[in-house]
């Protein structure tokens, strides 16, 4: 199995109010294709540990290597452009920007990516868009979209630029439960269907229970990993 | 760049009130500075000018108040004395070999002109009413190359004073006070004592009161006549320069070639100039406190602005977008806020000026004068728009500067 994501005795530090260790050489390998639930208890570091995986916190020890490249060490400025192209982001509060279209949400990291022409890109939003239904809603103000749609409308954001591994933070924890199944499925279909790696921090059992593979971690370490048998029952 | 420039655009146009706002101030600001700025640049372009044409840049005449050592302290120079009062001596403000010094000066390559004139006290005599006044001997023609006379003229015309040998040319304002025209007659007294019947063939306006109430131009020998003084008799000589900036250089040189004392219009009109650089002080005191102004309101947006778009500024982070992207994001925001806000702020002032250079003002005797003099040089209107640029750059890149270094884990983890 191609590896996408491999950490190597990461640990991080929180300094304030005192030392205090938040990441125990955690090791971790993601494959690629694999949709990975990273589960614990509230301050038990998993959302730290993604955040680093995310390549948006350089301050720790060890190293991490994404899609072969070793990426610790690297400038901000460089990381930012590895991110542009290498990662897709899908948050708690969907974060669009509101004074964007749905549309133009969708086209900014392509955008900045400049692989292709303006056209081309708008072509592919235009894609992504119809992959999650929404292609109706393209030329909406992104804030005049539901909860649901618009976390769909970032989810296509997320995938613009064909990144190698999707990275969510409680995608589904501000949703009702019809988008979460929704968004769940999405999540599914991108890994199945397209091969798409996808890391995903939640507190939603149910969520966890159906990705391919949970991690728990308690207290900085990784207590828990397994591949649980692919899953055909929807939630 | 292009992607910064859009979503700076839409940032802009998603609060057209707010942008506006912030426009709003630089406008003022400018619009001020250029209203101010072009009535004070104009107000001390005409006293300049008008110096200018009561004064020539270089004036040589014999300084016979200078103090002189006395007697007595030439002949015992080592003992200690005390001299009570001295009077200065006895003595012709006549200027010897003033001629030959005319010629030099003329032969000089800063030089433009040089016009030996001399000049007397004189009572105008208005039946029963004696008027102080100065009459000029001048070689009209050379005078006119100085101050430009012709120009001046009211009535009648320069030509006619060099053909006639008892003419006079009088300022409008004693012509006034005289009651007299051209072609009238008027009688004139010396502090000697000498009277002597002139005829007005001309009227001329200055435009200041201290020249045209009490001037008149006459010819070389009538003076000379009036004053009892044989032809040599020549009491100053005007220059004037290439560049009148230069003259209180140049003074001191011409100083040593004359032999008389040379005194720059600077020197001459030092009063008159303690204005201009007052003036200047308050515009651009003023002028900048109001872009200050403008500048702080700036600031104020500008953190207002990125204080609530932290969330865009951290998934822009998260998506790629470095922190000089962001920097740069908000940083064309500021220069378009600045660049239309002055823009607009140039119209305005523009605006204001030409209101102001329409708007009727009495001089009074003291300078005619019927609307303010207003200077609209593009100067002013290009420095008016580089500091609104460079105050809305300033104030735009410390909250600019802010916005890239947020870190987005932050604002992201909630």
């Amino acid at each position: 199995m191609e590896q996408v994501l491999r950490t190597h005795k990461v640990s991080k530090y929180f300094y304030d109010p005192e030392k205090f260790q938040v990441l125990k050489e955690i090791d971790l390998s993601v494959n690629k294709g694999e949709f990975l639930s990273l589960v614990g208890k509230s301050g038990c570091g998993k959302s730290t540990l993604m955040y680093i995986l995310s390549t948006m916190d350089t301050d720790y020890e060890g190293e991490l290597e994404i899609s072969g490249e070793r990426v610790t060490g690297k400038s901000l400025n460089d990381l930012a452009r590895f991110r542009n192209e290498h990662i897709g982001f899908v948050f708690q509060f969907h974060y669009l920007l509101p004074e964007f279209t749905a549309l133009q949400n969708v086209m900014i990291p392509a955008l900045k990516q400049k692989k292709y022409s303006r056209q081309e890109v708008e072509d592919r939003a235009y894609q992504k868009l119809k992959m999650l239904g929404m292609q109706d809603f393209a030329l909406k103000p992104s804030n005049k979209l539901s909860g649901g749609q618009q976390q769909r409308i970032a989810i296509a954001r997320g995938i613009i630029n064909d990144p190698d591994i999707i990275m969510g933070d409680e995608p589904t924890g501000n949703l009702d439960s019809y988008n979460t199944h929704l968004v769940f499925d999405i999540f599914r279909e991108l890994t199945h269907t397209y091969k798409q790696t996808i890391i995903a921090v939640t507190h939603d059992a149910e969520f966890a229970r159906n990705s391919d593979r949970v991690v728990e971690m308690s207290d900085g370490k990784i207590i828990g990993s397994g591949n649980q048998k692919k899953s055909t029952v929807t939630l | 760049m292009k992607l910064a420039l859009e979503i700076a655009k839409t940032h802009l146009l998603s609060k057209p009130k707010q942008t506006l706002v912030a426009m709003l101030g630089v406008t003022f600001g400018i619009g001020m500075f250029i209203a101010m700025v072009g009535l004070m640049t104009g107000l001390n372009n005409f006293t300049e000018e008008l110096t200018m044409t009561s004064s020539p840049d270089i004036h040589i005449f014999n300084d016979i108040t200078q103090e002189r050592a006395s007697i007595l302290e030439e002949v015992n120079a080592d003992g200690i004395n005390v001299v009570h009062h001295q009077k200065p001596k006895k003595e012709s403000s006549k200027l010897r070999n003033a001629l030959l010094i005319t010629e030099v000066l003329r032969k000089d390559p800063r030089v433009i002109g040089a016009a030996p004139t001399l000049g007397s006290q004189v009572f105008y005599n208005y039946g029963p009413i004696q008027l102080n006044g100065v009459i000029s001997g001048v070689d009209i023609i050379e005078e006119d190359k100085l101050f430009n006379l012709r120009s001046k003229m009211k009535s009648g015309r320069i030509e006619d004073l060099k053909a006639s040998t008892d003419g006079i040319i009088m300022g409008t304002g004693l012509a006034r006070k005289l009651n007299v025209k051209t072609s009238d007659r008027v009688v004139i007294t010396t502090p000697e004592g000498y009277t002597m019947t002139l005829k007005i063939v001309g009227t001329f306006q200055m435009g200041i009161g201290t020249v045209d109430n009490i001037r008149s131009y006459a010819n070389i020998s009538t003076v000379q006549v009036i004053l009892q003084q044989d032809q040599s008799y020549i009491t100053d000589i005007n220059v004037k320069l290439k560049d009148l900036h230069k003259a209180k250089m140049i003074a001191p040189d011409f100083q040593k070639i004359a032999g008389y004392k040379a005194e720059d219009w600077e020197t001459a009109n030092s009063t008159f100039l303690t204005g201009v650089i007052i003036r200047n002080i308050l515009t651009y005191s003023v002028s900048i406190t109001l872009l200050v102004v403008a500048g702080f309101g700036i600031y104020n947006i500008l953190n207002m602005t990125i204080y609530n778009k932290m969330k865009d500024i951290a998934i822009l982070k998260a998506m790629g977008f470095s922190g000089k992207d962001v920097k740069q994001i908000f940083m064309i925001q500021s220069l378009v806020i600045g660049f239309v806000g002055s823009l607009a702020g140039l119209v305005i002032g523009y605006l204001l000026s030409y209101a102001i250079s329409k708007a009727p003002f009495d001089g009074g005797d003291f300078i005619s004068l019927d609307h303010f003099p207003v200077n609209f040089d593009p100067k002013y209107y290009i420095i008016g728009i580089a500091f609104g640029v460079a105050t809305t750059a300033v104030a735009g890149y410390m909250p600019s500067r802010k916005a890239s270094k947020m870190d987005p884990i932050e604002i992201l983890r909630g």
